[in-house]
């Protein structure tokens, strides 16, 4: 269910870092929780963040989430196919509806994050 | 109060009550919330789903987490009409109307039905959230020849809307539905079981609520979705039936309506009969619709991408105005919609607004309530 090559943070996101390079999404958990998701507010290409800074924010039928980013970068790329299709987040939150990806300036931040394996985990205690 | 009352949570943990139909909320998948002490299905599949489903074929609703207040006895209309701003004497057996309870500020304890059951016998149905509050408002001001019983635990209450409804329910009763219009009720059975079909709802859509006792609410609920499965009946929980009401123009208490909020400011002049004779708040409500309010409830629509919520400002020409009462998405026009209060000289159809959501200005503009009305 979750890309082993996949990172996880605490706030139901993922993120696949690839050199110097990632790409960061929503979980399929996350999205289920979201319900029918209709606007994705995304930030602009050049944009620079710290790590745990909100980038942008997912507005589903019933309610927003913010998006963070777990580690330090400049938006190198975004998903312009949310416009139209915000449901792709619904549809393949863990592969056509990524959200950005991201040039890593300082790597930070990504040893805190969860394996897939942990990941389930989490997940499972958060139902129960 | 039996050892097997269903309301009390399983080994008597404390932990929210349990409707009659917990069990089948559970069968059919639904994800289950704590909202006014009761544990309720917020949605099942999907509450876009679920709302298309109420407006184009039918949806079943477990609302039994309201509560029922028998207010009875040879002073019972003079309680009612002294404690509530629309006029009782209006009604007859088999009638209802939509009402409050007002402050003398003539603001909203909360708003409610008024049912009248028989001679000088009448049924208050309230809203779950402020079902304490209301006891102790109506206790407050007794009525020596007026009596007012919690009558809650004897009802479970099944909401079926929809274009679909009346002719699923006419498959399970013989009780001539047509002649029940719009705010009357009848009793019967339905499914084999006693019920009081009341023709009101909360959607905006034609629909029954059925009142029954809790040990018939299974069966009802069974009934119901082999009446109707057919015809695209489906559970629908408390978000789809939080968006629903939204665009029907109805208020929610806690949104809309609350303490601060009198009936004229929020668009409820309808059920204020000043005529009528003294009650509590009228002096208030004299004054207001003498000079106006100074603030009205108005819907919006945003123009852009995004939602506006609750607590979100509205700002007009740099200054924020007004916050955000309701704000969501609205499945059936698929924009962003709201309600919310301006100034009286903001309010007008067509003002150009922003609302500020996290860190951006989405626009937005002042539109007619309600957002949709079914047959149009």
């Amino acid at each position: 269910m979750y890309p082993s090559d996949y990172l996880y943070t605490e706030d139901h996101e993922w993120v696949h870092v690839e050199e110097d390079q990632c790409t960061l999404g929503i979980t399929d958990y996350a999205q289920n929780e979201l319900g029918e998701v209709v606007y994705v507010d995304l930030p602009e290409i050049g944009d620079s963040f710290d790590a745990g800074e909100e980038i942008g924010a997912i507005d589903s039928s019933k309610t927003s989430a913010d998006i963070y980013t777990p580690v330090a970068g400049e938006i190198a790329a975004i998903n312009a196919d949310l416009e139209d299709a915000p449901e792709l987040v619904n549809e393949g939150a863990h592969d056509k509806g990524w959200l950005v990806k991201l040039r890593i300036t300082a790597s930070g931040g990504l040893d805190e994050l969860m394996s897939a394996e942990k990941y389930q985990e989490f997940v499972a205690e958060q139902a129960s | 109060m039996s050892d097997k009352d269903p309301s009390v949570p399983p080994q008597g943990n404390p932990g929210p009550k349990r409707t009659p139909l917990h069990d089948r909320h559970v069968a059919a998948g639904a994800k289950l919330v704590e909202f006014a002490g009761w544990e309720m299905p917020v949605r099942y599949a999907s509450e876009t789903s679920e709302h298309r489903a109420v407006r184009g074929a039918a949806g079943l609703f477990d609302v039994s987490h309201m509560g029922e207040f028998s207010v009875r006895g040879p002073g019972a209309l003079d309680f009612l009409q002294g404690l509530t701003p629309n006029n009782v004497a209006r009604l007859r057996p088999g009638r209802i109307h939509y009402s409050g309870l007002l402050t003398p500020e003539a603001t909203y304890v909360d708003d409610l039905l008024v049912y009248q059951l028989g001679e000088a016998d009448y049924m208050l149905v309230v809203n779950a959230a402020n079902l304490d509050g209301d006891l102790e408002w109506l206790r407050s001001h007794p009525h020596p020849e007026c009596e007012i019983e919690d009558h809650s635990d004897r009802y479970a209450l099944l909401a079926v809307q929809g274009p679909k409804a009346t002719e699923i329910l006419r498959r399970l009763t013989a009780v001539e539905l047509d002649p029940i219009r719009y705010y009357r009720f009848a009793s019967g059975t339905v499914a084999g079981a006693e019920c009081l079909v009341s023709r009101t709802g909360y959607t905006g859509e034609d629909g029954f609520e059925l009142y029954v006792a809790p040990e018939e609410a299974p069966a009802i609920w069974d009934a119901l979705f082999e009446a109707g499965a057919g015809d695209g009946l489906v559970p629908a929980g408390l978000a789809a039936r939080d968006s629903l009401r939204l665009e029907a123009g109805m208020a929610l208490y806690g949104h809309e309506i609350d303490r601060t909020t009198t009936p004229y400011e929020a668009g409820l002049g309808w059920v204020v009969k000043l005529k009528k004779g003294d009650f509590m708040g009228r002096e208030v409500l004299v004054e207001q619709k003498r000079q106006g309010t100074e603030r009205r409830l108005i819907g919006f629509e945003i123009s852009g991408r995004g939602i506006a919520r609750q607590g979100h400002s509205l700002v007009h020409e740099g200054e924020e105005v007004g916050r955000v009462t309701s704000g969501g998405w609205s499945p059936t026009f698929e924009k962003a919609i709201g309600t919310a209060y301006l100034p009286s000289a903001l309010a007008a159809t067509g003002t150009e607004l922003e609302i500020a959501v996290r860190r951006r200005r989405l626009a937005a503009v002042v539109v007619d309530l309600p957002f949709y009305r079914r047959d149009s």
